[in-house]
């Protein structure tokens, strides 16, 4: 089910809905009282266990920014994790086929659930800048046309922050390995790749 | 907060390249129509809450009394309230109609649709009010008649703004406004509607049923 406020569609079936739920309830009800209160304990936890579990979310319609300069061949970064490697960069100027390499480096900062209730984010954004200034003095000292920013804390929403400033061809997306990764960064590669169309790379650097 | 490689007067990343304003950021994936249509559900659900922690409240304290609600001898017309209900889901329908035919470019769908709504909107409200003058008690007589009062008057008076503006919509609908390219002064009206609707059920269910 998408959005009830989205659309007056969806506002129609949320009312239909409703209606179900409200039935449902009364017939409960109307058998026995704790009959009704058990119909409704059941409903809500499917209807949460439904919304938590990500099964209502909408898909989301595939974003393409701008082209960028025909000159130039500009590459987003995110980075979970530093990134500088020579596979990296070979494997980035071999994309740009002799066009001007421009990066631009997204670091997020990466917060526990604990931090990110409490609002406590002060180390991890540290780490972030960290992250993105061995990344920037990677790729410059490379000779890459280079640049970066601290992104939301969310990778995805980072990414699209970062899509309406610069314009890029080709995304990079430097994760932790599997077993490492914060929570943040769980199914992050898939959702960017159903989200932007947009070339993606997926590397993962051993910290 | 950022490691710039060059200085932006020199033409880092293509800002020379575009001319006038910025292009609008929504921070948050969300259009402002949407962020305030949320904003507004938000606070009615908070204004909503409030009588409804209420009615609960006296519900809780006198269903002590003798095990019985409402408290003798209050009466709840759920019969009558129970058409009231029917005739709101089908204006629900109506609108559902009207909004899919516009969509659609049926401007007689519309038309139709819009009319019928606001005919059906009209009938709930009025139904309500010969409902009051039967009902046999007022606001002041118990907490059960102020809240009862309180509720269903509280959604009273969201019908009459939704009445309202479905009035402005059919006006703008048989004056030819509204097509399948622009018709969001629809869609949002409709929202408000179905949120009514969803809200008259609520009410219905907790005031009336159980």
């Amino acid at each position: 089910m998408g959005n009830p406020l989205r659309s007056e569609q969806d506002a129609f079936r949320f009312v239909l809905l409703t209606i179900g739920y409200f039935a449902l309830i009364v017939i409960g009800a109307k058998i026995d009282v704790w009959v009704g209160v058990a119909v409704f304990v059941l409903l809500t936890a499917g209807i949460v266990w439904f919304v938590v579990s990500g099964r209502g979310r909408e898909r989301p319609v595939p974003e393409a920014p701008a082209p960028s300069p025909p000159a130039e061949h500009r590459v987003l970064v995110l980075a979970n994790e530093s990134v500088g490697g020579a596979e990296l960069l070979g494997q980035l100027e071999a994309h740009a086929a002799g066009r001007t390499l421009r990066v631009r480096i997204v670091a997020p900062a990466l917060v526990s659930r604990l931090e990110q209730w409490t609002n406590d984010d002060g180390e991890a954004r540290a780490a972030a800048q960290e992250r993105l200034d061995d990344s920037v003095a990677a790729l410059r000292a490379a000779g890459v046309e280079v640049d970066g920013e601290l992104g939301d804390e969310n990778p995805v929403q980072a990414v699209e922050d970062a899509l309406r400033t610069f314009r890029p061809d080709e995304l990079v997306l430097a994760t932790h390995p599997e077993g490492s990764a914060s929570w943040l960064e769980q199914g992050v590669v898939e959702e960017v790749r159903e989200r932007f169309a947009l070339p993606v790379t997926h590397v993962v650097v051993n910290s | 907060m950022s490691s710039h490689a060059e200085p932006l007067e020199h033409g880092g990343m293509g800002e020379h390249e575009h001319h006038g304003p910025p292009p609008i950021h929504y921070s948050s994936r969300m259009p402002p129509q949407v962020l305030g249509m949320f904003l507004f559900i938000a606070s009615e659900i908070m204004l909503f809450g409030s009588f409804f922690t209420v009615y609960f409240f006296v519900r809780v304290v006198n269903h002590g009394v003798d095990g019985h609600w409402p408290p003798a001898p209050y009466h709840r017309p759920a019969f009558v309230a129970g058409i009231n209900t029917l005739i709101l889901i089908t204006s629900s329908a109506t609108m559902h109609w009207a909004d899919s035919s516009i969509k659609k470019g049926n401007r007689n769908g519309f038309k139709a649709g819009m009319v019928l709504t606001l005919l059906l909107g009209l009938t709930f409200l009025l139904t309500q009010i010969v409902e009051y003058h039967r009902i046999g008690f007022n606001t002041s007589d118990t907490s059960f008649a102020a809240t009862f009062f309180g509720l269903t008057g509280l959604h009273g008076v969201h019908v009459f703004v939704g009445l309202t503006i479905l009035l402005v919509m059919t006006i703008r609908a048989f004056r030819g406004h509204f097509s399948p390219e622009h018709h969001h002064g629809v869609e949002i009206g409709g929202i408000y509607w179905h949120f009514v609707d969803v809200m008259w059920i609520v009410v219905y269910v907790t005031v009336y049923l159980l």
